[in-house]
C-alpha cells in the first residue's frame, strides 16, 4: 500500500457520464446497462406493464399507425426498416403486420438489433412462438451497438425506429449522428421515449409512483436495481423540445414532436435532407 | 334527457326531448370559469411574469435551472429508503412495505411453494429481530457459535466441490452429503443473498441459516420431496425457532394427501420435534469443519436419532400398490376367461 503510494503511478483522467444517478467511467456505462437489460429480458413485458400499468401497448399502437409504415401498392421497391434497442420486438413485429394487413406488403426488410444478447434472444424467440417472421430472409436479428451501427451501411434505410431505447444510450448525440448515417436521404428517424411530464398534477402523481416502484420491483420480480436505474434514467432523458433541438443538431431536418399522456412520453421525428 | 317514443299515423317516430337545463347553474358555472381564468389563468401568470421582468429575462440560466431541477428530481427518487443501506444488498424497508413483503409472498408461497423465490422472500419478511436476537444469544453462549460470528464463513460451491467431497472417507459426513446431492440429484447452489433484514450482524444469522439447509438435509438424510422439506422445516422450527420454518410445518400439511399427511403426524413431526428440542443448536455448528468427521459420531455428539428411510418408506409403498394393481390385473384377466 505504501509503496504504490510512492510509485511513479500517474493518474489517469477518466471521462464519466451517469448511469442513472451514479456517476460511472464512460466504458462502464454499457457493460452495466447490459445488466440491467439481461436480468430483466425474461420478464421485460412484465416489468414494462408494471411500470406503465399496461399503457406502453397504447403507445406503441399509436407510435406504429401514426408512422403509417408499409410499401404502397404500386411502388418500385421495398422499404427497409431499421429497429434500434428493439431487442424484444415489439416495434418490429407491429411495424411488419401493418404493412402486410394494411398495404399488403410482404416484401419490406427489417433489422432488428440490440446491443444485449439476452434480449434479442427474447426477441427471436417471440418470433418462433407466434410463427411469423423466424429464420424468415426479411427479418434479420443483430447484435449492434446504436452508437456504432457497424454491419449497416450508410444511407440504407428508409426508416429508423428506436422505442424506448435511446435513452440508454452511453452518447445520445452520437446515436443520433449513427441514425443520420444509416438513413438514405428523405428517410425518417422516429423515436418513443419517455419525456418531460407537462401536467403539473399528474407530474406530482408521476413522482410518487417513481418512487414507490423499485419497491414493487424489488417485492414482485426481486430485482429492486433495475427498476431503480429505469426510474431514473427516465429523468435524465432531456425534455422534448431539448431532443428536437439534438436531433436538428444530428443533421435531420423537420424535426418535431407528440407528447403522449400529457408528457409521460414522446414520439420525436426527423428527416434526413 | 327523455326519449320519447311518438307513434303517428302509418311511422313510428322516436323524438328526442331534451330536459331545460338549470339556467342559474350554468350561469353561475361559467362565471366561475371566467373569473378563474382571468386570475389565475395562463395568460394571467405571463402577464405577472412579464411585469416582474421574468418573461423574457436575458440573465436566467435556464440551462443551469433545467440541471438543477433534473438532479433535483433525482435526490427525490434516491432518497426514498427510511435508513442508508447497512450491508451489500440492503433494501430498507418501511413497516407498510414489509407488511405488503409478508401479505404477498406468504399468499404466493401458500399457492406455489416450489418456486425459492417466495419461500426466500417469505422467511426474510418474517425474520423478526425478536427471532435473530435470540438466534444471536444461541450464538453468543457457544463457543463455535461465537468462532462463526467472529469468522462469517460463507458456503460457497468452492468449498462444497462435487469432486472434492468424493474424495472424503465414506462414513464421513462430507461424503455422506456428497452421496445425499448424487441421491437427490441437486447441486449445493449459493443461496439468494439476504436484502430485506435491517441489522447486518442479523442478516449474516440468516444467511447462515439460509445456507446450512441443505446440510441439514443431509444428516438426516431427508429427501427434497415436500414431506422431506416439511420435517426439516419441523425440526429447525422446534430447534432454532425460525418463524417460517413453524408457518410452514403447520400450513403446509394441509395440502398434502391423505397418507403423507399421516406418515408426517404419525412418524415424522413427532421425530423432528422430539429432535429438534433436545438436540443441541444446529445453527452452532461449524459445518465446513465437520465435512471429515464420522457421520454417526456427528449425530451422536449433537443428539440426532436418524428417522425411519422416508425414501424407502415412499417406495415401498409405491411397491405394494404396484403387486396390488398387478394382482387384481391377473384376476380381472382371469374372470375374462372364464
Amino acid at each position: 500500500m505504501i509503496k504504490s503510494a510512492f510509485s511513479k503511478q500517474t493518474l489517469r483522467m477518466v471521462s464519466t457520464t451517469h448511469f442513472g444517478s451514479k456517476t460511472v467511467p464512460v466504458d462502464q456505462k454499457a457493460k452495466l446497462v447490459g445488466h440491467v437489460f439481461s436480468s430483466v429480458a425474461s420478464k421485460y413485458d412484465l416489468m414494462n406493464d408494471i411500470m406503465s400499468l399496461g399503457i406502453h401497448r397504447l403507445w406503441k399502437d399509436h407510435f406504429i399507425n401514426k408512422l403509417d409504415p408499409g410499401m404502397r401498392p404500386g411502388a418500385n421497391e421495398p422499404l427497409n426498416f431499421l429497429d434500434v434497442a428493439g431487442g424484444s420486438g415489439d416495434i418490429a413485429f407491429g411495424i411488419l403486420d401493418y404493412a402486410k394487413t394494411k398495404f399488403g406488403d410482404t416484401q419490406s426488410t427489417m433489422d432488428v438489433v440490440d446491443i444485449n444478447p439476452d434480449m434479442l434472444k427474447e426477441g427471436e424467440r417471440r418470433a418462433l412462438d407466434q410463427g411469423r417472421y423466424f429464420e424468415d430472409p426479411r427479418v434479420r436479428f443483430m447484435v449492434q451497438d446504436g452508437e456504432q451501427l457497424e454491419a449497416i451501411e450508410s444511407n440504407s434505410k428508409d426508416v429508423y425506429t428506436v422505442s424506448f431505447g435511446i435513452r440508454n444510450f452511453t452518447n445520445i448525440q452520437r446515436g443520433l449522428e449513427t441514425a443520420h448515417r444509416v438513413l438514405k436521404p428523405g428517410g425518417i428517424f422516429y423515436c418513443l421515449e419517455f419525456s418531460k411530464i407537462e401536467n403539473p398534477l399528474m407530474d406530482m402523481a408521476y413522482q410518487q409512483w417513481a418512487k414507490a416502484l423499485p419497491v414493487f420491483g424489488s417485492i414482485i420480480a426481486n430485482d429492486y436495481d433495475s427498476y431503480q436505474y429505469l426510474v431514473e434514467s427516465i429523468e435524465r432523458f432531456p425534455d422534448q423540445e431539448t431532443f428536437k433541438s439534438m436531433i436538428q443538431d444530428a443533421g435531420f431536418q423537420a424535426a418535431g414532436y407528440e407528447s403522449l399522456s400529457s408528457g409521460i412520453c414522446a414520439i420525436h421525428w426527423g428527416i434526413k435532407a | 334527457m327523455t326519449v320519447k317514443t311518438v307513434s303517428c299515423r302509418g311511422s313510428n317516430m322516436i323524438r328526442m326531448n331534451f330536459v331545460q337545463p338549470n339556467r342559474r347553474l350554468v350561469l353561475a358555472a361559467a362565471l366561475t370559469a371566467t373569473l378563474a381564468e382571468l386570475i389565475g389563468g395562463r395568460q394571467a401568470f405571463m402577464a405577472n411574469a412579464m411585469e416582474n421582468g421574468d418573461l423574457h429575462n436575458k440573465n436566467i440560466d435556464y440551462k443551469a435551472e433545467k440541471e438543477e431541477r433534473v438532479l433535483r428530481r433525482i435526490n427525490n427518487l434516491k432518497n426514498t429508503r427510511p435508513m442508508t443501506p447497512n450491508y451489500e444488498g440492503h433494501i430498507p424497508l418501511y413497516t407498510t412495505e414489509k407488511a405488503l413483503l409478508f401479505a404477498i409472498s406468504g399468499l404466493r408461497s401458500f399457492f406455489h411453494p416450489e418456486n425459492g423465490l417466495n419461500i426466500v422472500q417469505l422467511g426474510e419478511a418474517t425474520a423478526w429481530p425478536i427471532f435473530l436476537e435470540s438466534m444471536k444469544r444461541t450464538m453468543l453462549s457457544d463457543p463455535t457459535g461465537r468462532r462463526i460470528l467472529r469468522d462469517r464463513p460463507n458456503v460457497t460451491t468452492q468449498q462444497l466441490d462435487m469432486d472434492h467431497l468424493a474424495e472424503y472417507p465414506k462414513g464421513s459426513f462430507g461424503y455422506q452429503f456428497y452421496t445425499w446431492c448424487k441421491r437427490e440429484n441437486v447441486s449445493p447452489d449459493t443461496r439468494a443473498p439476504v436484502s430485506y433484514i435491517d441489522d447486518p450482524l442479523h442478516a449474516y444469522i440468516f444467511k447462515r441459516y439460509r445456507q446450512c439447509h441443505d446440510f441439514y438435509h443431509a444428516l438426516n438424510d431427508m429427501p427434497i420431496v415436500i414431506e422431506g422439506e416439511i420435517t426439516v422445516k419441523a425440526l429447525e422450527a422446534a430447534n432454532m425457532g425460525v418463524p417460517m420454518a413453524t408457518l410452514g410445518a403447520v400450513l403446509a400439511p394441509l395440502r398434502l394427501k391423505p397418507i403423507q399427511r399421516e406418515r408426517l403426524y404419525q412418524t415424522y413431526l413427532p421425530w423432528a420435534v422430539r429432535t429438534g428440542l433436545t438436540c443441541k443448536p444446529l445453527i452452532n455448528v461449524y459445518w465446513e469443519e465437520v465435512l471429515s468427521m464420522d457421520c454417526n459420531e456427528l449425530r451422536k455428539e449433537l443428539g440426532i436419532a436418524l428417522p425411519p428411510d422416508l425414501r424407502n418408506m415412499r417406495a415401498e409403498r409405491k411397491a405394494k400398490i404396484h403387486d396390488l394393481n398387478l394382482k387384481y390385473k391377473k384376476l380381472k384377466e382371469e374372470s375374462h376367461d372364464l
